[in-house]
């Protein structure tokens, strides 16, 4: 085990390193550029033996990525923002073909007015295409995921593309020391590329044809199910690693000072981080308030999140990003997956930190303490579903 | 091949779609007085169900089967030696 100060997309890149991967493809786009880039000088000092192939935009790098993926090759690509809109088509079809990728995604608003700084709305765009959703804390968890999903997805109860998503710039471009594991022990957990079929050539296999509709509807199905499963196959995964290199995460969700927790703050990616502090800022003050972190977006854990949420008095949802018209994206899906409670806890969802507006502890505090005390006094908030406005 | 997915792909193989033939209105019928040998319509079915036997008096052999009747071999050839007819 060495130990670097990597900054987050060094840190995708030292995984990317360590996992044995055939082809790597992607166009350039702030705030994924220099993953991309380390990853050049990897393959043109000769550190990795990878194929390195430039494209001409992101549909083409996913085109490319999916082409040799197909063929047996294992995979990685990574992008932000429009570059990601661009690849939309490309995720269904990779997805629908059930064959294993993995993509980061260095999440970044969305124009116009052109904008390089840091929400969740890229991520979120993608949510219904069939890909496993993983986001990450900080630069160590960014490494150790990026690892985990080469395995996950290429386990054959899975066999689904995923995407790993950290903040950028607050993850993206900050220095943090990680732990980067030995390349043998990356070796023996990552087992050789498995794929549900291969087209090489050597077979005689068509791809994407007209089926019935019945037909369709069932590898449909076949999704949601894998999905399903996926649950039990992260949990798995995420305990091996822990045992190979001391680092887990709790699998789908982390529960942070939860277990005796009646208030809990849900969030997702680097905000949790000063989450937690404000938490124990709090505790220190008296409130039993804990952090419920989304680490896999998709599945949704909902059996996970419902166990936590039980008894608990209220629950205060951030997301950074938004579904203009209707709610958070996590906080919608907390409402939905919390239904199944006999008794529900006051759920209140906060949009903030959208365009890369600063969100720190004063923010965090003011917003939790406030919404602690309408709960106490009244037993209901006034406003379910409020945004953080600057200023 | 994986057993426990179902899997959007699938094993070409003659007549895995049925007899297509059937979708049929208008026949391809050749003429091999006028057949000048050339496999124009051999190259340009884009269902490869012309066969051309070297040697035979009738070189062009449409497998009507599977032949759906869109009359490019008729269009591409270029003595008009084959016509469309209505089935």
């Amino acid at each position: 085990m060495v130990v670097k100060v990597l900054t987050g997309n060094y840190a995708v890149a030292e995984a990317v390193r360590l996992s044995n991967v055939d082809l790597i493809t992607a166009y350039p786009i702030t705030p994924q550029t220099t993953i991309v880039e380390r990853l050049s000088e990897y393959v043109d000092l000769g550190v990795i033996k990878s194929r390195f192939i430039r494209v001409e935009s992101e549909f083409s790098a996913l085109a490319v990525a999916y082409g040799a993926a197909l063929c047996n090759a294992r995979v990685f690509t990574a992008t932000s923002s429009h570059g990601l809109l661009y690849m939309h088509e490309m995720l269904w079809w990779v997805a629908g073909s059930r064959i294993p990728i993995v993509m980061a995604v260095v999440t970044r608003s969305i124009g116009p007015p052109w904008n390089i700084w840091d929400e969740h709305s890229d991520f979120m765009d993608h949510r219904d295409c069939g890909w496993l959703m993983a986001f990450a804390e900080d630069n160590q968890e960014v490494l150790d995921t990026t690892i985990q999903l080469f395995r996950i997805t290429e386990d054959e109860r899975v066999y689904l593309p995923g995407m790993l998503g950290l903040d950028g710039f607050l993850l993206s471009h900050t220095s943090e020391p990680v732990d980067v594991p030995e390349e043998h022990i990356v070796k023996s957990f990552l087992k050789p590329r498995s794929q549900p079929y291969s087209m090489c050539g050597v077979e005689l296999l068509t791809l994407g044809n007209l089926p019935k509709a019945e037909d369709h509807m069932m590898m449909k199905y076949d999704i949601q199910v894998s999905m399903e499963n996926a649950k039990k196959v992260i949990k798995e995964v995420d305990l091996e690693y822990s045992k190979l290199t001391g680092r887990g995460y709790g699998g789908l969700i982390e529960c942070y000072r939860c277990s005796d927790s009646k208030y809990l703050v849900v969030g997702m990616g680097g905000w949790v981080g000063t989450m937690k502090d404000v938490c124990d800022d709090l505790r220190d003050l008296g409130y039993k308030v804990g952090v419920l972190k989304v680490r896999f977006f998709r599945p949704f854990p909902e059996e996970d999140i419902i166990e936590v949420l039980r008894g608990v008095k209220g629950v205060l949802v951030f997301d950074r990003s938004v579904s203009y018209g209707s709610l958070g994206h996590i906080h919608t899906e907390i409402l939905a997956r919390s239904y199944r409670l006999g008794s529900r806890p006051v759920i209140k969802g906060i949009i903030a930190g959208l365009a890369g507006v600063d969100v720190g502890v004063r923010e965090f505090m003011n917003s939790i303490v406030g919404f602690v005390n309408e709960v106490e006094e009244r037993g209901y908030v006034g406003n379910y579903s409020e945004w953080l406005l600057p200023g | 091949m994986s057993k426990t997915h179902i899997l959007p792909i699938s094993r070409p193989s003659i007549g895995v779609g049925g007899k297509t033939g059937y979708w049929r209105v208008k026949k391809p019928e050749v003429n091999h007085s006028k057949c000048i040998r050339c496999s124009m319509c051999w190259l340009y079915c884009p269902d490869s169900v012309i066969d051309v036997i070297e040697g035979s008096d009738k070189y062009v052999v449409i497998n009507y089967n599977y032949c759906k009747g869109c009359g490019i071999c008729s269009e591409v050839c270029p003595t008009k030696a084959i016509v469309m007819v209505d089935e």
